[in-house]
């Protein structure tokens, strides 16, 4: 009741002011006409009567100001008054308000770009309904991949989800009658969009009644995206044939917009069933259990009443009875849930945000600190004013009001300039696509959010630096200020901002510190050393997407081979199945049993090295050393002895040492003895920051793939080069599409997230030399100027121009000194955690 | 100066609801009977007495209207509204209680005690 009768004197105030201030004056001159009548009656002139009422009355301005202070629209009223002195004098101060505008922008700028790639990339649940108890599960290491097969068990064993759905990344070749290109697709089970509740745009989504076993429904639902740029939003496109890898599939719907697949930052262009899988893969891996790559993420609503803990119990429970189960093909693995969008990515681009989050408010306290101890400066310059107010009458809660609506005036300011700035990158962001030819987005599109996060860290560090010079107002005596002038006791006020700039020197050079050891690690990464040169060409073909199968692979493989040798300039060629290591963050494992082991459980493994399946002179062309030992030839096919070569950890690892290991055997997860007939050199195989990692080559011929590499040694310009290659499979098969590419732009990817790392740490770090700069040469600026009088003493005094400058900037080079100090220590340490956290964080 | 007392803080508005309660009044006519009704005895700066009438109308105590005076000029008038009667008969309990305490306290002798 009381709120609601301040509103409406409050609107009452701002609207009818004027009536009510004419009123007002009319009631106080028609009291002191009345004076005036009456002194008139007592035998006064008029005109001295009424000199006489106005005088008994005393000051009309102030009862008027009390006036209106009862009527309740004061605060309104006040306030504008503020705001306009405020700036007033900041226009007068024109170069510290350009200064303090520019450090908000700047630093809440840094916070709102933060926090709008948070906001997008954790916050902000899919655009699906009810997204809120979408869950998806983790295997291990956090890691989503699953089979088919243990899937299916999941999903009918569990008993916390309404259903489970699952997908996996095909890529495929797709012909819609001119000509064909590479899509990224999700395969996904039949019930994908039934546990998503969406409803097509057009035609119809498939369902689980459409599965009737291998191959059996051979539909296509278009993302809203690709039906718009692939098929100019056509709406006869239902019912349409297109071709994936040769094989003939209907288009039966099109996804609404703003539903752009199941993992945030990858967006599918069409969606098919994955009983179809086989048909665009070439291999089916319905029934295979062992196989990781058949799931990429199973995910489904929880039931009501479901903690993902709970869920996570129960889904653990299923995989124990898997293991029990299937001892030979399944390891169990402690399985936790994720909410849906990252998948296993979640776990280290949260980190990374939350650090990010971290250094970026590190900034912002630092920005505080320095406007604080700028503020101050600026509130002692004017204490002659503060104390001529005081003296008048002012109240010092108004004068503290007035300063506090300055502090506010200038972070409002700073924080739109830096949340404008901030949209405008985080769309160009949204709109960036790290790696053209790929369907990789960052879905960080601002949205209310962010502006509200802007502004209150706007209102925030308002009232953080401008509460500053509150105790230093509340303490001046307007008599000694007056009469004295701002003289004395610099050395004691000086104490609050000397306790801000060390602080805020300490914030910058952890920030410095910690930036320079992220830069440090990546320059580190970028120039270690990978087992092949970086500089080696690379030409990927998926044979399948020319419709090639069986026996037909190989031979076509290595007629692609022989052509790359004949090329003029090419030096040697080879060939890996799949995707050669550092590729798009995939590699595949497998488990390895020393020779004397019977008992292929998983107990037993002795490791799990990476699998690569090359042909020879693969090792030549990517540039791997070979130590002992022999590579592979063209006879190491499926007839021969099954052979393999093994990197330098591998054999120190099973095999006792490089030496000794040629001519050794160990036994894969089939009960297949292998000898080993070579040895190379380590390389980096998923990351650049792994650890040294234990890898096996065996022959491809013995398990052939469409998907694969050629690796080409050549010293000839990489574009006429690719031009060359591409020319010449053209010439081998005019139907199959190809990609060429350096292995060092292969990396770019793989690197990606530590660049990311870099330039946004960089990008903080210099922010906070710069802030410790401004704040510094304030301060500096600042302490010199107060003191002028007693400099200019000093020299008529005769002293020293060294004397001068030590007693002019001694102490803010002590601050300095003690700030870095800390700073640096602080640094140091939290490198470490940084580097820990980077380390954990880029393996994925 | 010396033959009249200043008001204690709070009373003023006692005063302008009494004031008022015998008859609505414009605010120089509320000076004039708090004079009157007090015997000259209250000394009341003229121009604090609007702050306090702004107040009450605010609170709901009096309500005001514009009307003519009996000089045939045009001024507003206050009076008290049912909540500004109520309101002053409990502060005027309230003040004698305290008045009553203050004055036997004052009023004690050394051999009561």
């Amino acid at each position: 009741m009381k709120i609601l009768f301040w509103f409406r004197s409050v609107a009452a105030g701002l609207f009818h002011r004027s009536r009510i201030e004419d009123e007002m004056e009319e009631e106080l001159r028609s009291h002191i006409q009345h004076r005036a009548d009456d002194l008139v009656r007592s035998g006064l002139d008029r005109a001295t009567a009424e000199r006489r009422a106005r005088v008994e009355f005393g000051g009309q301005l102030r009862f008027k100001e009390a006036c209106r202070e009862a009527l309740g629209g004061t605060f309104i009223e006040s306030l504008i008054q503020d705001v306009r002195f405020s700036l007033r004098v900041l226009r007068k101060s024109f170069g510290f308000t350009v200064v303090a505008i520019l450090t908000l922008a700047l630093a809440i700028g840094a916070n709102a770009v933060v926090f709008g790639v948070l906001n997008g990339l954790i916050l902000r649940p899919l655009h699906v309904p009810q997204a809120g108890s979408l869950y998806g599960t983790e295997y291990g290491a956090g890691s989503g991949w699953q089979s088919y097969p243990n899937y299916r068990d999941l999903r009918d064993r569990n008993r916390s989800f309404d259903d489970l759905a699952a997908w996996k990344f095909v890529f495929v070749g797709v012909d819609t009658g001119n000509e064909p290109s590479r899509a990224t697709a999700f395969a996904t089970t039949g019930n994908y969009f039934d546990v998503l509740k969406l409803q097509p745009i057009l035609g119809r989504f498939y369902h689980s009644q459409d599965e009737h076993g291998p191959n059996s429904a051979p539909y296509v639902v278009l993302s809203y995206g690709y039906w718009y740029s692939r098929f100019q939003a056509d709406h006869d496109v239902v019912g349409r044939v297109v071709r994936l890898n040769k094989r003939p599939f209907t288009i039966i719907g099109v996804a609404p917009p703003g539903f752009y697949g199941t993992l945030l930052f990858v967006h599918p262009d069409f969606f098919m069933p994955i009983v179809n899988q086989e048909q665009v893969e070439g291999a089916s891996l319905l029934n295979s259990r062992g196989s990781n790559g058949g799931i990429f993420e199973v995910f489904g609503h929880l039931k009501a009443g479901i903690t993902p803990a709970q869920a996570a119990v129960d889904l653990n429970a299923v995989g124990v009875y898997l293991e029990r189960t299937y001892p030979k093909e399944f390891a169990h693995k402690s399985s936790s849930l994720s909410p849906t969008g990252l998948n296993s990515f979640g776990r280290p681009v949260r980190a990374f945000v939350a650090g990010l989050m971290l250094l970026a408010s590190l900034i912002l306290l630092a920005a505080c600190a320095n406007l604080g101890s700028l503020f101050a400066a600026q509130a002692a310059d004017r204490s002659r004013e503060v104390a001529l107010r005081l003296a008048l009458g002012s109240s010092r809660q108004r004068i503290l009001r007035q300063l506090l609506t300055e502090a506010v005036l200038i972070s409002l300011v700073g924080g739109a300039a830096g949340l404008q700035s901030s949209v405008v990158l985080l769309q160009w962001l949204s709109a960036w696509n790290p790696f053209p030819g790929t369907p990789i987005h960052l879905p960080v599109t601002p949205d209310a959010k962010v502006y509200v996060v802007a502004l209150a860290l706007a209102l925030v560090s308002a009232f953080l630096f401008g509460i500053v010079p509150v105790r230093q107002v509340l303490r001046t005596d307007p008599y000694q200020v007056v009469k004295a002038g701002p003289t004395g006791r610099i050395g004691r006020r000086a104490t609050v901002r000397d306790a801000l700039l060390v602080l805020q020197i300490a914030i910058c050079a952890v920030l410095v510190t910690a930036s320079m050891v992220a830069v440090r690690g990546l320059v580190r990464s970028l120039y270690g050393k990978f087992g092949f040169e970086r500089n080696t060409m690379l030409a990927s073909a998926n044979l399948a997407m020319a419709g090639y199968s069986g026996d037909n692979v190989p031979d076509m493989q290595r007629r692609m081979i022989e052509a790359m040798e004949t090329l003029p300039g090419v030096e040697r060629a080879g060939l890996v199945n799949n995707y050669p290591p550092l590729a798009y963050g995939s590699g595949n494992t497998a488990n390895v049993f020393k020779d004397e082991t019977r008992d292929l459980s998983q107990s037993n493994v002795a490791a799990m090295p990476y699998r690569y399946d090359i042909s020879p002179g693969y090792f030549d062309a990517a540039g791997t050393s070979l130590l002992a030992g022999r590579d592979f030839t063209w006879h190491d096919d499926e007839h021969a002895p099954p052979v393999a070569v093994v990197n330098r950890t591998f054999a120190g690892k099973l095999l006792g040492s490089v030496t000794d290991a040629v001519g050794r055997h160990y036994r894969m997860q089939d009960g297949t003895r292998i000898e080993v007939v070579g040895v190379v050199e380590d390389g980096k195989y998923l990351s650049v920051t792994e650890d040294q990692q234990p890898a096996m080559f065996l022959p491809f011929l013995r398990s052939p793939s469409s998907q694969a590499y050629l690796v080409v040694r050549s010293r000839r310009d990489p574009q006429e080069l690719a031009a060359a290659i591409r020319r010449r499979l053209r010439e081998l098969d005019a139907g199959l599409p190809v990609n060429t590419e350096t292995w060092d732009s292969l990396l770019d990817v793989v690197l990606f997230p530590s660049r990311v790392a870099t330039v946004s740490l960089g990008v903080l770090g210099m922010m906070g030399a710069m802030l410790s700069l401004t704040g510094i040469f304030g301060m500096a600026a600042y302490s010199v100027s107060r003191r002028r009088r007693e400099l200019g003493i000093r020299i008529a005094l005769g002293a020293q121009r060294r004397e001068v400058l030590q007693a002019a900037l001694g102490r803010a080079f002590k601050l300095l000194a003690v700030g870095s100090a800390a700073g640096l220590i602080l640094g140091i340490l939290a490198s470490r955690v940084l580097v820990l956290n980077c380390s954990t964080t880029f393996m994925y | 100066m010396s033959s009249q007392a200043r008001l204690l803080p709070g009373t003023l508005d006692l005063l302008v609801l009494k004031a008022v309660s015998l008859g609505p009044l414009h605010g120089y006519g509320i000076l004039l009977r708090i004079g009157q009704i007090s015997e000259r005895a209250l000394l009341i700066e003229q121009g604090a007495l609007y702050p306090a009438l702004f107040r009450l109308v605010r609170q709901g105590l009096l309500k005001a209207s514009w009307g003519t005076s009996e000089n045939n000029r045009r001024a507003k008038f206050y009076e008290l509204t049912a909540v500004g009667r109520k309101r002053l008969r409990e502060e005027t309990d309230g003040w004698n209680r305290l008045a009553d305490a203050i004055a036997s306290a004052l009023a004690a002798q050394p051999e009561e005690i």
